[in-house]
């Protein structure tokens, strides 16, 4: 997030909020949110499929069909550029590339946008006014716009729609992605990706590698790694041998499971470390038990960037022990002695060292409060709004973005557009919501979200078990039928493991971002037998 | 920051314009006792139990609501006060169980701590007790109106920090109690669990289902820590005994929540003590899992990715790390990939 909670909650004047069903997956987000609207008349756009709680809360719901949300925001921007509604000053001042980007949201009228959109021009126009009328604006986003093929090419045009507003480095303004679990802000923080060391320091650079070879005091490969998604590819296609699994899960997490599955079952070795058996960890040479978040001591970095203490409270069961003790006692074993670290504070040391955005984060200065990076130094308070008087890069660009279809679109075969989202009392894939009692006693198996009209079309009622196909698998889940989804759309939760939504989607990446296009493939659905 | 001149008991404060008598008592560390009042709610002037004399008015007025005005006199511990005080009181717990010793909640109730500070034993005003059924079957939150002041905490709460307007005072006059619309179930109600309305509760009329029994509120231990679920990274306290949790309480001082939490966060922990818990390292042996020391399975990983490394290079083994996991965790994963085995395949779940 560019912003925080507190600027957000408080000096928002509209929230525009795309892809993110904010009240179920971020509550107390939701809750300040709704709060800011009945408490202070702020304004709300949701730009969303389904209609989810807050909806209510909602001064215009634009119900725009899955994959289409570069449409809807570049017909926005078409009309606050022809009204000449948008921040001159700002575009002139602070950015760059606007003629290029002009020309491209020109192809847009709201009448094309609506189109493809499924909406109508006035939903744009009124979206628009909104947008132009109170400010700022605080832009929140979550993986409904991440994950499409063009998940990349719809975080710029978010970014596009905020700066042509001037809402960028302001409070209550922003462009703002929620992280869906707990510390994605931190594992990416910290070089848990294929092409960065921690602070987002290039693997490719010369300069990093060099720093990094000498405080490690070994080489380093300087070739980007693979992703999830391609490391599963490559374990199928046997370029991927092994693999080393720290708390993640994705036989349920990830997009076509079959083939996850396939992958992970033709690995010469697999070692997974988890608090339970999961389903990953069944399919497991050797499992590692690791200590759940109140067993631990560290860090977790927020949403907005907030690095805040993870404390010990009660001691772990059996004889689990720590991750960090669990890794470097494997490093050890193979000839490693950089990994043997007394305490997650040693740790914290060395990641100061190492990490410019870091460097003033030292476990003496956390305190009750946090402190939210880039923080350079011991001296500095840390930074709750980026990009104040400037762009980290300097001038901010606009990219020229264009609409494309999803990778896969109904036909006659699987006829419906199928998304998926998560629920309130679920989370990721239940190893361990399900294992809540009270939690999972509220939402304890997967429902298929269908459309009044399509339901009886199809002959099927509430309640009733129902198949969904697509070209990857099939799960059978009961039909809950509703004008929660409009017609031709079908949604079902993700997180269930009987059902899994994800046997259905797609493993189409973005170029870019490589993340999976789970919010749209298309499927069939009909009574289960 | 503007200032009045106000007087407390004799003592001379230089009040926040605009603050209420409350606020500047205790800013100055006079204590005035509440029970409606909630420092993260509106105030509400519902219980009379922080009534003051103030010169110049011709009643007491509620210490709450009232604000400060220039040369403001007021006397907080008066006969007059403190006799208005009792009296408040003992009519609420004319309308109390008196049980006390098996209540959850004694040892942090309000309503406890004042009766104690004022030696109310009972009460004058004997007469009909509600006796209300206690029998809402969700799962997390035990709703004992029996023990209700009608404080209307949690009704804010719902309003003012959740904001779905799950309950209300329901009915009127002696019959007056808090419910939802139709006095029904909480599940039956636009009610998320957030557990809000428990957390500023004054008495024993909410708590939660799971820390029933579970000991006594001087018996826990309590840690701040963040929340092991979503990237709002709410704070909170975990209170421990005897090694394990027994609940969760809001800290109304942590940065990104202040206090606010919802239902996986305050009500979500019980995984921890899960019997499902992996406690012991597993080797897999002719398809079944099989119990393993640290030493075998330690040794059998390095031995096995050694191999892979040797074999097939670097590039043949991949690493994910996890967004559950710490910071301190997440770099001591990518370093090992990096460092140890050679490779850049190193992700985690962060787009899924
Ligand atoms: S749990 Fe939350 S939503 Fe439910 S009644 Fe209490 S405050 Fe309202
Ligand atoms: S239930 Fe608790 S918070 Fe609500 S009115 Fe009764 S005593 Fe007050
Ligand atoms: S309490 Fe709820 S909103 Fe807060 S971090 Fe946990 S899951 Fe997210
Ligand atoms: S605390 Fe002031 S009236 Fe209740």
């Amino acid at each position: 997030m560019t912003n925080s909670f507190d600027d957000i909650a408080n000096d928002a004047q509209v929230y525009f909020i795309i892809g993110s069903n904010t009240t179920e997956t971020h509550p107390v987000l939701g809750m300040r949110i709704r709060q800011a609207v009945k408490q202070r008349g702020a304004k709300l756009i949701l730009c969303d499929p389904r209609s989810i709680p807050i909806s209510e809360f909602a001064t215009l719901h634009i119900r725009q069909k899955p994959g289409t949300d570069i449409a809807l925001l570049n017909g926005i921007m078409h009309v606050l550029i022809a009204e000449e509604l948008y921040d001159k000053k700002f575009v002139a001042e602070r950015t760059e590339g606007f003629e290029e980007f002009k020309a491209k949201i020109m192809e847009y009228p709201p009448e094309r946008a609506a189109e493809i959109c499924g909406i109508t021009p006035e939903e744009i126009i009124e979206a628009a006014h909104l947008l132009a009328e109170n400010r700022p604006g605080a832009l929140l986003y979550a993986m409904g716009i991440t994950q499409h093929t063009t998940g990349h090419q719809n975080v710029l045009s978010t970014a596009n729609l905020q700066m042509l507003l001037g809402n960028m480095g302001v409070p209550g303004g922003g462009v703002n992605p929620l992280r869906g679990q707990v510390n994605v802000q931190g594992a990416c923080d910290m070089g848990a990706l294929p092409n960065v060391y921690t602070g987002y320091q290039a693997v490719t650079l010369e300069a990093s590698q060099k720093k990094f070879e000498e405080a490690w005091g070994v080489p380093l490969p300087n070739k980007v790694g693979l992703t999830v998604v391609e490391m599963i590819n490559a374990a199928e296609t046997g370029k991927i041998k092994a693999m080393y699994i720290m708390a993640e899960n994705p036989m349920v997490s990830d997009p076509d499971v079959n083939h996850v599955k396939k992958g992970l079952e033709g690995l010469d070795f697999l070692v997974v470390q988890d608090i339970f058996l999961t389903e990953t960890a069944a399919l497991a040479d050797v499992v590692l038990p690791g200590p759940s978040f109140a067993e631990k001591d560290g860090t977790f970095t927020n949403s907005e960037r907030r690095v805040q203490f993870v404390r010990k409270a009660v001691e772990p069961p059996g004889e689990v022990r720590q991750d960090w003790w669990i890794i470097g006692e494997i490093a050890r074993r193979m000839g490693y002695d950089g990994l043997t670290y007394n305490s997650p504070r040693e740790i914290m040391d060395e990641i100061n060292r190492l990490t410019p955005s870091y460097a003033g984060i030292t476990y003496d200065r956390i305190g009750t409060q946090g402190l939210q990076w880039p923080c350079p130094n011991t001296d500095h308070p840390g930074t709750p709004v980026l990009h104040v008087g400037k762009f980290s890069r300097g001038l901010g660009h606009f990219s020229a973005v264009d609409w494309q279809p999803p990778a896969e679109e109904p036909d006659e075969e699987y006829p419906f557009i199928f998304t998926t989202g998560r629920v309130l009392y679920q989370y990721h894939t239940r190893s361990m919501t399900g294992r809540s009692e009270g939690l999972d006693a509220m939402f304890p198996e997967a429902v298929v979200e269908l459309n009044a009209g399509d339901a009886s079309r199809l002959g099927i009622a509430d309640g009733q078990m129902v198949k969904v196909a697509s070209r990857r698998g099939e799960v059978v889940a009961k039909a809950e039928v509703s004008d929660k989804v409009e017609a031709g759309v079908v949604f079902m939760p993700w997180h269930f493991a009987e059902a899994a939504a994800n046997k259905l989607t797609i493993a189409a990446l973005d170029p870019t971002a490589k993340i999976p296009e789970y919010k749209v493939c298309a499927v069939k659905v009909e009574a289960a037998a | 920051m503007a200032t009045v001149n106000i007087t407390i008991d004799g003592q001379k404060i230089a009040a926040r314009a605009g603050s209420t008598v409350l606020e500047a008592a205790r800013e100055a560390g006079i204590d005035i006792p509440t029970l409606c009042y909630h420092p993260a709610l509106p105030p509400e002037g519902a219980c009379r139990v922080c009534l003051l004399e103030i010169e110049k008015q011709r009643t007491l007025q509620p210490a709450c609501t009232f604000p400060v005005t220039e040369g403001m006199v007021v006397h907080t511990r008066s006969e007059k006060v403190i006799s208005a005080r009792k009296f408040v009181l003992e009519l609420l717990l004319s309308d109390h169980p008196l049980d006390c010793m098996t209540c959850e909640m004694a040892g942090n109730c309000e309503l406890q701590n004042l009766a104690y500070e004022y030696g109310i034993k009972e009460s004058r005003f004997p007469g009909i007790q509600h006796s209300y059924p206690v029998d809402d079957p969700n799962p997390f939150i035990e709703r004992d109106y029996n023990k209700c002041i009608l404080c209307r905490r949690c009704v804010r709460a719902c309003n003012y920090m959740n904001g779905v307007e799950a309950i209300g005072v329901v009915y009127r006059g002696f019959q007056a109690k808090i419910g939802t619309a139709f006095d029904g179930y909480l599940e039956d109600s636009p009610c998320e669990f957030c557990g809000m309305c428990v957390a500023v509760c004054p008495t024993g009329a909410l708590i939660p289902k799971q820390r029933k029994g579970q000991g006594r509120e001087w018996e826990f231990k309590k840690v701040t820590t963040t929340c092991s679920y979503c990237g709002v990274g709410c704070q909170f306290d975990l209170n421990v005994r005897n090694g394990r949790i027994v609940q969760v309480t809001s800290n109304w001082d942590a940065p990104a929540n202040h206090g606010l939490l919802c239902v996986k966060g305050r009500f979500g922990w019980d995984y921890v003590h899960h019997p499902d818990r992996l406690t012991k390292p597993l080797i897999k042996k002719d398809g079944a899992f099989v119990e393993a020391t640290w030493d075998e399975a330690l040794d059998l990983v390095a031995s096995k990715l050694s191999e892979v490394k040797e074999k097939y290079g670097s590039d043949a083994i991949g690493v994910l790390s996890s967004a559950k996991c710490t910071n301190e965790e997440n770099y001591a994963m990518q370093k090992f990939t990096r460092a140890v085995l050679g490779t850049n395949n190193v992700d985690h779940c962060a787009r899924l």
